[in-house]
């Protein structure tokens, strides 16, 4: 157990190298940059004339179905890792489990493929 | 030991102060954000139990793939937050009743301890140590054979949640020209083109 933690002491290691480095690239403007403050800078830019309407419009609900599809198929492969670690241990039974539930995700995956799901328009 | 303490420390001070942000933010996208930072936490703290895998599958499903759902969601709806905020006196009694439910029973789950102090060695499976049996390697002994009906029931959930996230929002355009492989393939200079004899004078009809 406390070797296990002492394996991750590098990554605490990063982390905090990553955190010093951001946030001195953050905080130095504040303190060194030029500053002249103008309302013009921070108005939206839009090629020449005057920005039509809000820059924060809806999404389409395509982006959506994209995304929810991404996370069962990420889930699908996250149930694979620990099945593919104790492979040997588990047996025909433990093999047949996951090749049964890989075959109900792939009628799912059939029927998203048949549907059109995966193309855009 | 110490450090384990002071990174326990540190993960749950964040942690709490970030879940409290998630309801205190005014923006619905900080809130969001505020519940990366959560996430990541929580990640944190299955580290320091020995999880690694929940740990990481945590970072790698939470905040890799249901955040992005969450900001898609909230960027999604169109909603006046100001005006959903007026009837938070309304709703503060059946929300505070939830939450103390809530708060109740995760007192009885971690104050079992105290009434009986027998069901912590009761446990169906015992946790193998640490440093004979890894933790993914653990987890991949009893989910597939011991714990199989929850595994198929998962696969389960997760085609009925493919399947309706598709009957809900798969809308195909109309009159849209897709590109067929096979049709494009099984062309041939016979189905494609036609040779006409043009005779001196006279146009094409």
């Amino acid at each position: 157990m406390e070797a296990l933690l002492e394996s991750y002491l590098p990554l605490v290691v990063f982390i905090g190298v990553a955190l010093v480095i951001g946030l001195a690239l953050l905080i130095a403007p504040f303190i060194v940059a030029y500053k002249n403050p103008d309302p013009e800078k921070l108005s939206a830019y839009e090629c020449g004339f005057a920005p039509f309407d809000d820059a924060r419009m809806k999404f389409d609900i395509r982006f959506y179905l994209v995304a929810i599809l991404f996370i069962i198929f990420d889930l699908e492969v996250a149930f694979l890792f620990p099945w593919a670690v104790s492979f040997g241990d588990l047996g025909w039974f433990g093999f047949w489990s996951m090749m049964i539930f890989l075959g109900v995700l792939t009628i799912g995956f059939v029927y998203e493929w048949k549907k059109g799901a995966l193309e855009w328009d | 030991m110490t450090l384990t303490g002071l990174f326990f420390y540190l993960f749950s001070a964040v942690l709490v102060a970030s879940g409290l942000m998630v309801i205190a933010a005014r923006q619905p996208v900080h809130s969001v954000l505020f519940l990366i930072l959560g996430f990541v936490n929580a990640a944190g703290l299955f580290m320091l139990l020995g999880a690694e895998f929940l740990a990481l599958i945590l970072v790698v499903v939470y905040v890799g793939a249901v955040a992005v759902l969450f900001l898609f969601v909230v960027m999604m709806l169109d909603i006046d937050f100001a005006e959903l905020r007026q009837g938070f006196l309304n709703y503060l009694p059946v929300g505070a009743l939830v939450g103390v439910v809530i708060l109740v029973e995760l007192l009885v789950v971690v104050g079992g301890r105290a009434i009986a102090p027998e069901v912590v060695e009761s446990v169906p499976v015992p946790i193998p140590d640490h440093d004979d049996v890894s933790n993914t390697e653990a987890i991949g002994q009893l989910l597939y054979t011991r714990y199989l009906f929850y595994f198929q029931a998962a696969g389960l959930i997760l085609l009925v949640a493919m399947v309706g996230a598709i009957v809900l929002t798969l809308r195909h355009k109309e009159g849209v020209k897709r590109q067929s492989a096979a049709v494009q393939i099984a062309r041939n200079p016979a189905t494609a083109i036609e040779v006409r004899k043009v005779e001196p004078g006279k146009g094409l009809s």
